[in-house]
């Protein structure tokens, strides 16, 4: 076996063990979904779950982890404006609590 | 005739192909596009006198089957790209096919999941949760046929560059692979959010 194939070898076991992951973090959230929790603490729980699944898929699947310098600042600055986009609207939402929008 | 430059060698300054720094800046501006309408989502909830639980209206079990359809369909994407590095045509054709398969499976599952609530009179009028329902879902849904196109063209006529250009066809399917995990990664936030919370 060359170096190069045992390399793609440890690649694919990378890929089958991300995939394993997600299955498992998949049905951990559904489970957690049917305990009924409070709805902030469901709220954290759904996401948190839910970025560690995205985290792992952009790490490994887009290789984000061993990806070009310029493309981490990149994402990294999509996130801090998606972040930024939905605090926005929030704080507006909560200036405006008690008025109503539509009548 | 002019030939598209840094396909394959990466260029000094940015350390990268072309196509790799262009399929990242689509994907932050569809990162916008999708945040959008989360923020759609999370002011109509905010804003709502009630809102229903997703799992009080949505069927979670095929929720979670299709979640997994989709997860899978990324690893038979990655897979596929690094058969290629590997030198395994045949492989490729194997794991794309698979891919194809399982994004096929996820529209069915959809379109089945879409019929149900129609059955029942809901529509996106219905409600302001059916409204942002059939929206995300929708427009990801749109994605997945985007997605199934070009995995299509890399499948069959495409994929002749193998023998001309292998190297530059590695680099497409690696590109194509970089948007369809996109698509799963919007799955991922869209499915805990809207069936069940």
């Amino acid at each position: 076996m060359t170096s190069a194939s045992s390399e793609l070898d440890t690649h694919t076991r990378t890929y089958l063990a991300v995939f394993g992951a997600l299955a498992i973090l998949t049905v951990v959230t559904v489970t957690v979904g049917y305990l009924s929790l409070p709805v902030g603490a469901a709220i954290v729980v759904a996401l948190s779950i839910a970025s560690l699944k995205g985290a792992l898929v952009a790490s490994f699947f887009m290789h984000l982890i061993s990806e070009q310098k310029p493309i981490l600042w990149l994402m990294l600055l999509t996130l801090g404006l998606l972040l930024v986009l939905i605090f926005i609207l929030i704080i507006a939402f909560y200036d405006h609590a008690g008025t109503i929008i539509v009548a | 005739m002019e030939t598209i430059p840094y396909t394959v060698e990466p260029r000094e300054d940015t350390g990268l192909i072309n196509a790799k720094l262009g399929i990242w800046l689509f994907l932050a501006s569809e990162v916008m596009l999708f945040g959008g309408l989360f923020s759609a989502y999370i002011f109509l909830r905010l804003g709502a006198v009630s809102w229903p639980a997703g799992s009080s209206i949505l069927n979670v079990p095929i929720g979670t089957f299709n979640t997994l359809v989709l997860i899978g369909s990324s690893v038979t994407m990655v897979l596929s790209w690094a058969a290629l590095a590997g030198q395994r045509f045949d492989r490729f054709r194997l794991y794309l096919g698979l891919t194809m398969l399982l994004s096929l499976l996820f529209l069915v599952v959809k379109g089945f999941e879409y019929s149900e609530k129609f059955s029942h009179h809901l529509y996106p009028s219905s409600s302001s949760f059916m409204a942002i329902y059939f929206t995300l879902t929708g427009l990801h849904a749109l994605h997945i046929i985007g997605g199934l196109v070009v995995n299509g063209y890399l499948w069959g006529p495409g994929s002749k560059m193998w023998a001309s250009d292998p190297e530059r066809f590695t680099n497409r399917v690696e590109i194509a692979g970089l948007y369809w995990h996109f698509v799963d990664l919007v799955w991922i936030f869209l499915f805990p959010v809207l069936y069940l919370l």
